[in-house]
């Protein structure tokens, strides 16, 4: 976060060299009717994930997640992702959600993966009228099967990071 | 307000409510400690998503998009793929503008493999995305994680896309 907030202050300074005072205080108005427009719903985003952490059972989700649920749990996670309604307010919350109840990080890394690259929202709503439809379902088909082996490549690379299973925080 | 802000809203809030009834099914004491909880998420996330959502602002006015459809011009090969996947993980914006520079350079030239290594690597690394959403909400060793181990895969799309040849 203070990297961010340091990179944030560089390119605000390089704002104000180059417009002026105005060009900063244009930004912010913008940024800020974005981040009212926002808020609301990363409320909803918050409390979707402490209820499906509260409603899922967790050693439901940890066997067919978990680190032990071999494709079967990859391809659910990418199944999940492709299929979860809402933006990045609710992928992410959600996301860590199934963290906190047992998923390991290679189905994880399945469902966000397959949210960003096969979610249908996105897809539909953008790229569809933007690149055109031969392009987007060429690109789709293309990045099918990258969900699954992102997550067997989380999965294959964390078991040989963290052998004696999750290291404390 | 538009139409599909309107549907993305009723859909969020709708399943908050039949998720919430499923909370409560089990006892009121569960539903109002998932609530706490929730609120509590939010308001610990709050500070970071403005930090996210006014710095992307500034980060985004520093890289014009021009710079990034240089970068993606008709350059054919396995360099373009590599510039390509710089550009899509450099693109400032929502998703108008990262697939408008995707169309723009289909149209100006940039091969089908260069702008689906484009429009890959914008999808899994795109920076504002990441600053203002990813790392709020996911454990930082996790999106570092799923960063790294995403590395292969705009590659991986392109040659897909090069051994297939054209739609």
């Amino acid at each position: 976060m203070i990297v961010i907030g340091a990179l944030v202050a560089v390119c605000a300074a390089i704002v104000w060299r180059r417009d002026g005072i105005d060009g900063v205080l244009n930004i912010l108005t913008h940024d800020l009717w974005l981040f009212g427009e926002i808020i609301p719903r990363v409320l909803a985003g918050c409390l979707l994930g402490t209820f499906i952490a509260e409603i899922l059972p967790h050693e439901k989700v940890s066997r067919s997640l978990g680190p032990e649920s071999g494709l079967k749990g990859l391809l659910i996670g990418t199944a999940f992702g492709a299929i979860l309604p809402g933006g990045p307010f609710t992928a992410y919350p959600v996301a860590a959600a199934l963290l906190t109840v047992g998923a390991d990080f290679g189905a994880t890394i399945a469902m966000v993966v397959s949210w960003t690259l096969i979610g249908y929202g996105r897809a539909v709503a953008w790229e569809l009228p933007i690149l055109g439809t031969e392009f987007t379902l060429w690109r789709a088909v293309i990045s099918l099967p990258i969900p699954v082996l992102a997550g067997w490549l989380g999965r294959f690379v964390y078991v040989r990071m963290y052998p004696k299973g999750e290291p404390s925080e | 307000m538009t139409l599909s802000a309107l549907i993305i809203d009723v859909t969020l809030w709708g399943s908050v409510a039949i998720l919430g009834f499923m909370a409560w099914r089990r006892g009121r004491v569960v539903l109002v400690s998932s609530v706490r909880e929730g609120s509590m998420d939010f308001i610990n996330i709050v500070p970071r998503i403005a930090l996210g959502v006014i710095g992307s602002g500034y980060i985004a006015a520093v890289i014009p998009p021009e710079v990034i459809t240089g970068w993606l011009g008709p350059d054919s090969g396995w360099f373009g793929v590599l510039t390509a996947v710089i550009a899509g993980a450099a693109t400032p914006g929502g998703p108008v503008v990262g697939f408008s520079i995707g169309a723009v350079a289909l149209k100006v030239g940039g091969g089908t493999p260069q702008v689906i290594a484009y429009v890959v690597a914008w999808a899994l690394f795109a920076f504002q995305r990441m600053i203002l959403w990813e790392i709020p909400f996911m454990p930082a060793k996790f999106v570092w994680f799923r960063a790294a181990v995403s590395v292969p895969f705009p590659f991986l799309a392109a040659a897909i896309a090069m051994v297939i040849g054209k739609p």
